[in-house]
C-alpha cells in the first residue's frame, strides 16, 4: 500500500480530467461516458418510448496501480458503468480509452487484447462460478482460451491457488465445498488467470460475514502491491472502498456527484448525497450513536426513465432550492483535486468556493453557474439542523424521518 | 420490573441432513421484556435466524429436534405448541419482519389483501374493516397513498417501500413481542436508515418487545438495550449493549468488534480481518467452537467452557471464554483499540 | 392488448403458412407417392393415370399445385383422394365427436393431476407419495394403443360393464354419451395425469421452501389456507401452458389412437385413415387444424397466465 499512499498524498491533476498526479499515462480514461438503455414497446414494430438513463455522462480516469472507488445505490449505474469499463457492454455515447487507444466500438476480435488485460470479478461468488466445474478447470479455462497449453495451464493454476491464500492440492473440488469467502478468492484467481493489469471488481465482498469481508480486502491489497494491478471498486457503500481507494466516485442516478482523495471524502464531503452516505452506515460505538443526531435523507431514488430536472438529487435533498431545481451543476473543482456537481456545497470557505472551477469533467448538459460563495455560506431557512457527521460547519441536518 | 415477555430455556435445534446431524443451535437461553430491544448478532451459520426461526415454530420438520423451552407470557411454550396453537399465537403475538422484502411477500397477491389475510386469521371483522385498519398502518409506517397503494402488487413497490409494507403487516395485531431478521440488509443504505429509524419508533410506540437478528455491529449500537453474540450455534457471550461493546469478553467478540468499519476514525492501514472460515457444523471444533480460528487459545480451551458471568459486579455479562478477565482485558487491545490481535493460529 | 392480439393473429398466419408448406412438400418427397395412381385405382392403366393426373392438376409445377390446394380448402372445396369425400364437411361432422372426448377428458386430468400431485407433495417421502409417483410413472410409459385395448379386454369384453365401441351423441342420449366415453376419458387422461401430477409435485415442493410460504406461515395462517392460497396458488403456472397445448393438439386430432382403438368418428379417427393411405387433403387440413389450436391455445394460456401472475405483461 506504499504506493498508494504516495499517490493519496499526491491527487491528480487538479481539473481532475487528465492523468494521475504521479506522472504515469493513465490506464483507463472515461469521457462523458452515456448508457442509455431504451424502452420500446409498439403494437407492430417497436418504438423506443423511453429510456433507462443508466449512465449519464459520466467522465472518470484510473492511473496505472491505482484503485478507483465508485459507490452509489441500486440504481446509480455503478453496475453499468463499471460493464462498460470492461467493455461488457458499448456506450450509447463518449469515449473509453485503455492505455490511450480508443476502445469504445471495438468489435469483438478487436477487443480481444485488452479482454486480457481487463478483467471483471462478479459479486456472488456463489452464482458466478459454475457449479459443475473444478476449481481447476474454473482458473485454468481462461488461460487455455488465451493460448496456454495443458502442463503449463495446471502449473499455473497451482501458483495462482497459492497467491490467492487457497490449498493448491484442492484443484480438484468443487465450488460447494468452499465457503464464500473461499469462493470470492476462487473467483478472483480465475479474473487473475491471463495476468490482466486492470481488475473491475463488481461489490466483491458485499456477500460475504464481516469478518470474511476484510480477509478479502486485504488479499485485493497484497495482490494490488505484488502485481501492481489497478483496480476499480465498485460498492454500495462508503464503508468498505474506503480501505483500498486512492480516489472515490460517488454516483447517484446515473450521474457523477463528486470525485475526490479517498481522505478528503471522509474528512469533508462537499455533496450533501455524499453527507448522507456516510450519515446512513451506524456508528459501531453506542455513546457515540447516542451524542450524535443521525442524519437519515428522507424519500427513495426517483425512476431512471424520467430523472428530475436539475440537480437529480434534489428531490431528497435537504439543502435543496430553486436553482437545484432548474439547473444542473456542474462539477466544480476544489482544493485537494476534490470535485463536486453541487450548487450547495458543504465543507468549503467561501474563498475556496470563490475560486472554484468548472471542471472538464463536468457533463455536458451542466450549466455554468458555479455555486457562489454567498450561497454555500448562506443556510438556507427551516433546514438548520444540529451538526452532522461531518466535521465542516456547513452541515446540513436533515432528520426527516423516512418517507413520511 | 417490566413485564417478561419471552423465557427461552436451553434451546437446542438440531437437523439431521444428508452430511450428518446438524447443531444449528446449542444450548441458547435467553429472555425478553416489555419494551426491550435484544440483538442476535453473528455471522453466517451462527444460528441467529435458526433460533428465531424456531420460536416461531418455522424450524418444524420431520429432519428437526428441539431441547428446551420457549413460554411465552411465562406460560404457554413454543417449542412444544402444537401447530394450532402455534396459528394462533404467529402474526398475532408474535410477528415477524423478513430480511429479503421481494421474496417475503407473495408475488401475486396485493399488498393490502396480504395484510387483511392477516387480520382476518385472527380477528372475525368484515373485509372492508381490515382493508380500513391496513391502509391506516401503512400509512403509519410511511407509505404514502396508501388506499391507492394497497391495490398494488409487491413488484410495483421499491424494495424500501416492501419493507415498510411487512412491518405494516407484522404490527397489524399490535403483537407483543417482534422478531426482526436482518430487515435492513437487503436495503440501499439511506433506506435502511429509514427503516431502522421506523423499526425502533414503532415498537417503541407499540411498547412491545423485538429481537432484532443481525450481523452489523453499527446497527446493534443504534437499536439494542442486550446483546447476544452467536457463534457456530452457541451463545459466546451476552450482556447489556455497553457490557459488549466496551468490556467485550469473548475473542470473537473482539474479532467481530474489530473488523467493523468505523466512519468517524481515521482508518487502520489493514483491515483487522478473524482468520480463517467459521467451522463446519457437522464437524464442529472439539471444545470451544471458536477454538480453531483464535489467537489466544491455549490447552483447556478443548473443554467446552460454560456461558457463565465472569466479570464482578455484572452478574448479567454471561460468556464462554476460559480466559481470566484480567487476561482478557490486556489481550482485546490492538493498536489501542479492541479487536483480535493477529498471531499464530493453530490449524 | 391490440398489440398481443396484432402478434399472435401474425403468428397464426405464419404458423398456418409454415405447417401447410411443410406438409406438402414432406409428400412431394416420398418417391413413391403418386395421388393419381391412388385416385385412378389399383388396376387403372397408365393412361387412366395420366388423365387423373391431369384432371387433378399433378402434372402442374408444386408451387401451383400448392396453391390450388390452398384455395381449395380456404373455399370448402377440398376432397380426400380415398372416398371423394368434402375434408372440411368431414372436419365439421367429426368436430363434436372430437369435443366430447377431448372436454372432459382435459377436465378430468387436470383435476385428477391436481388432487394427485397435491397430495404427494403434502405427505412428501411417505408411502401416499410413493405409490403416487409410481402410478404415475406407470401411466406415463404404458402406450396409448395398449391401454386402450386393455381398457377394452378388461372392462367391456371381460367384465362387460361398458360397452366395447361406439358413439352416441350427447343430444340422443346424455347417459349413453358419457357411458359410451368414459373409457375412451381414461385411457386419454391417464398418460396426461401421471405427467402433470409429477410436475405439480416437484412445483409444489420448490414452492414449499419460498420466502413468502414462510411469511404466510408466520401471519398465523391455517396450512390449508396457506398451501391452497399461497403455495398452490403459485405453482399452477407451469401447468397451464402444458395443459394449453396439450389441450389443442387433443382438439387437432392427436387422439387419434384412442379413437381409432374405440371405434369413435372423431377427426383423429379421420387422419389416421388418411395418414394409412397417404390422402394428402385430410392431413394437410388435420395439420392446419391443430397448428390453429395451437395458437389460440397459446394465446389462452398466455392470458390466464398474466390474470394470474400480475409480473407478466402479454406481449408479442
Amino acid at each position: 500500500m506504499t504506493d498508494q499512499t504516495a499517490t493519496r498524498e499526491t491527487p491528480p491533476g487538479d481539473a481532475g480530467g487528465d492523468a494521475g498526479g504521479n506522472g504515469k499515462a493513465p490506464l483507463l480514461e472515461a469521457e462523458h461516458v452515456q448508457l442509455y438503455f431504451p424502452i420500446k414497446q409498439g403494437v407492430l414494430i417497436d418504438r423506443t418510448i423511453g429510456v433507462v438513463h443508466a449512465v449519464d455522462d459520466v467522465s472518470l480516469t484510473l492511473g496505472e496501480g491505482e484503485t478507483l472507488g465508485i459507490v452509489g445505490e441500486s440504481g446509480c449505474g455503478k453496475s453499468t458503468l463499471a460493464r462498460c469499463m470492461v467493455r461488457l457492454l458499448e456506450p450509447t455515447d463518449g469515449t473509453l480509452r485503455f492505455r490511450g487507444n480508443d476502445i469504445t466500438h471495438l468489435g469483438r476480435r478487436r477487443l480481444e487484447p485488452f479482454r486480457r488485460e481487463a478483467q471483471l470479478v462478479f459479486q456472488d461468488p456463489v452464482s458466478s462460478l459454475n457449479p459443475r466445474k473444478r476449481v481447476g478447470q474454473i482458473v485454468g479455462t481462461p488461460m487455455r482460451l488465451h493460448g496456454m497449453d495443458r502442463d503449463k495451464s495446471r502449473a499455473r493454476v497451482r501458483e495462482l491457488l497459492d497467491l490467492v491464500g487457497l490449498n493448491p492440492e484442492h484443484v480438484n473440488r468443487f465450488p460447494h465445498e468452499f465457503s464464500g469467502g473461499q469462493r470470492q478468492r476462487i473467483g478472483v484467481a480465475r479474473a487473475l488467470a491471463v495476468n490482466p493489469r486492470l481488475l473491475v471488481l463488481d461489490e466483491p465482498v458485499s456477500a460475504l460475514d464481516v469478518s470474511i469481508q476484510a480477509q478479502v480486502v486485504n488479499l485485493l491489497d497484497d495482490l494490488q502491491d505484488e502485481l501492481g494491478l489497478s483496480y476499480v471498486f465498485i460498492a454500495h457503500d462508503l464503508s468498505v472502498v474506503r480501505h483500498v481507494s486512492d480516489q472515490i466516485a460517488v454516483m447517484y442516478l446515473g450521474k457523477l456527484m463528486e470525485l475526490s482523495p479517498a481522505k478528503e471524502l471522509y474528512a469533508k464531503p462537499i455533496h450533501p448525497y455524499t453527507e448522507a452516505l456516510l450519515g446512513a452506515i451506524p456508528i459501531p460505538d453506542p455513546e457515540e450513536n447516542r451524542r450524535r443526531e443521525r442524519l437519515v435523507v428522507g424519500g427513495e431514488p426517483p425512476n431512471p426513465i424520467s430523472p428530475p430536472s436539475g440537480c437529480r438529487f434534489h428531490t431528497r435533498c435537504p439543502r435543496a432550492t430553486e436553482v437545484c431545481r432548474t439547473s444542473e451543476p456542474p462539477l466544480a473543482v476544489y482544493p485537494g483535486g476534490h470535485v463536486a456537481a453541487c450548487h450547495h456545497p458543504l465543507n468549503v470557505s467561501a474563498e475556496e468556493v470563490s475560486a472554484a472551477t468548472r471542471s472538464p469533467l463536468s457533463p455536458l448538459s451542466a450549466g455554468d453557474e458555479l455555486p457562489s460563495g454567498q450561497r454555500a455560506r448562506s443556510e438556507p431557512p427551516d433546514r438548520h439542523g444540529p451538526a452532522g457527521i461531518g466535521t465542516g460547519e456547513g452541515d446540513a441536518g436533515a432528520t426527516a424521518s423516512g418517507g413520511t | 420490573m417490566a413485564e417478561r415477555l419471552l423465557d427461552v430455556e436451553h434451546l437446542q435445534v438440531t437437523f439431521a441432513t444428508e452430511d450428518g446431524m446438524v447443531r444449528a443451535v446449542d444450548d441458547v437461553s435467553f429472555t425478553l421484556d416489555r419494551g426491550e430491544v435484544v440483538a442476535i448478532v453473528g455471522e453466517s451459520g451462527s444460528g441467529k435466524s435458526v433460533t428465531v426461526m424456531t420460536l416461531m415454530g418455522l424450524t418444524r420438520s420431520p429432519n428437526s429436534r428441539f431441547g428446551g423451552t420457549a413460554r411465552l407470557g411465562g406460560d404457554r411454550d413454543l417449542i412444544a405448541a402444537s401447530e394450532e396453537q402455534l396459528e394462533g399465537i404467529r402474526g398475532q403475538e408474535i410477528a415477524m419482519i423478513f430480511q429479503d422484502p421481494i421474496s417475503s411477500l407473495s408475488p401475486v397477491h396485493r399488498i393490502g389483501d396480504q395484510i387483511v389475510e392477516q387480520i382476518r386469521a385472527h380477528e372475525k371483522i368484515s373485509k372492508a374493516a381490515a382493508l380500513d385498519r391496513t391502509v391506516d398502518l401503512m400509512e403509519r409506517v410511511g407509505i404514502p397513498r396508501a388506499r391507492d397503494r394497497a391495490r398494488a402488487y409487491p413488484h410495483e413497490f421499491s424494495g424500501g417501500m416492501r419493507q415498510r409494507a411487512m412491518i405494516a403487516m407484522a404490527l397489524s395485531l399490535s403483537p407483543s413481542v417482534l422478531i426482526a431478521d436482518e430487515p435492513t440488509t437487503a436495503l440501499d443504505v439511506t433506506i435502511q436508515a429509514q427503516i431502522l429509524q421506523e423499526v425502533a419508533q414503532l415498537s417503541k410506540e407499540s411498547n412491545s418487545g423485538v429481537i432484532f437478528v443481525t450481523h452489523d455491529l453499527g446497527v446493534v449500537a443504534d437499536i439494542a438495550d442486550r446483546v447476544l453474540v452467536m457463534y457456530a450455534g452457541r451463545v459466546v457471550e451476552q450482556g447489556t449493549l455497553d457490557e459488549i461493546f466496551y468490556d467485550p469478553q469473548h475473542p470473537y467478540t473482539w474479532g467481530l468488534l474489530g473488523s467493523v468499519t468505523r466512519m468517524d476514525r481515521e482508518p487502520p492501514r489493514r483491515l483487522p480481518a478473524i482468520p480463517g472460515q467459521p467451522p463446519s457444523l457437522v464437524n464442529t471444533p472439539q471444545g470451544c467452537h471458536f477454538r480453531p480460528r483464535c489467537p489466544h487459545a491455549f490447552d483447556r480451551c478443548t473443554e467446552v467452557p460454560p456461558l457463565e458471568a465472569r466479570v464482578q459486579d455484572a452478574p448479567d455479562h454471561l460468556d464462554r471464554c476460559w480466559l481470566s478477565v484480567e487476561e482478557k482485558r490486556a489481550r482485546r487491545l490492538v493498536d489501542g483499540r479492541i479487536g483480535l490481535a493477529t498471531g499464530s493460529v493453530t490449524a | 392488448m391490440a398489440r398481443f392480439v396484432v402478434r399472435r393473429g401474425i403468428s397464426m398466419i405464419a404458423l398456418l403458412f409454415a405447417t401447410s408448406v411443410v406438409v406438402f412438400a414432406f409428400f412431394e418427397l416420398i418417391p413413391s407417392y403418386n395421388p393419381a395412381r391412388a385416385i385412378a385405382g389399383r388396376n387403372a392403366n397408365a393412361t387412366t393415370v395420366a388423365e387423373v393426373s391431369r384432371k387433378f392438376g399433378f402434372d402442374k409445377p408444386i408451387y401451383t399445385q400448392y396453391a390450388n390446394t390452398m384455395k381449395l380448402i380456404f373455399t370448402g372445396q377440398v376432397i380426400d383422394y380415398q372416398d371423394d369425400l368434402n375434408v372440411v364437411d368431414q372436419f365439421k361432422q367429426r368436430f363434436p365427436v372430437t369435443l366430447s372426448l377431448v372436454i372432459p377428458a382435459g377436465i378430468f386430468w387436470l383435476v385428477a393431476a391436481i388432487l394427485l400431485g397435491s397430495l404427494s407433495a403434502i405427505r412428501a417421502g411417505r408411502i401416499a407419495d410413493r405409490a403416487v409417483m409410481v402410478a404415475a410413472i406407470l401411466g406415463v410409459s404404458i402406450p396409448v394403443f395398449l391401454l386402450a385395448a386393455l381398457l377394452l379386454y378388461l372392462f367391456a369384453y371381460k367384465l362387460p360393464w361398458f360397452p366395447n365401441t361406439g358413439y352416441v351423441t350427447f343430444a340422443q342420449s346424455p347417459t349413453q354419451w358419457a357411458y359410451h366415453l368414459i373409457l375412451p376419458w381414461f385411457s386419454i387422461a391417464v398418460l396426461s395425469i401421471g405427467f402433470y401430477s409429477r410436475v405439480l409435485r416437484s412445483n409444489l415442493l420448490d414452492m414449499v421452501n419460498q420466502d413468502f410460504v414462510r411469511t404466510a406461515k408466520a401471519k398465523g395462517l391455517s396450512q390449508r389456507r396457506v398451501f391452497t392460497r399461497h403455495v398452490l396458488r403459485n405453482s399452477l403456472m407451469p401447468i397451464i401452458t402444458m395443459f394449453g397445448l396439450d389441450f389443442a393438439t387433443l382438439l387437432g386430432g392427436a387422439a387419434l389412437v384412442t379413437e381409432t382403438v374405440f371405434n369413435l368418428p372423431g377427426v383423429g379417427q379421420y387422419e389416421a385413415s388418411a395418414i394409412g393411405n397417404l390422402d394428402v387433403p385430410p392431413i394437410l387440413v388435420g395439420a392446419m387444424f391443430t397448428a390453429f389450436f395451437v395458437v389460440i391455445f397459446g394465446a389462452l394460456a398466455d392470458v390466464l397466465y398474466a390474470l394470474l401472475d400480475p409480473r407478466i405483461r402479454l406481449t408479442g
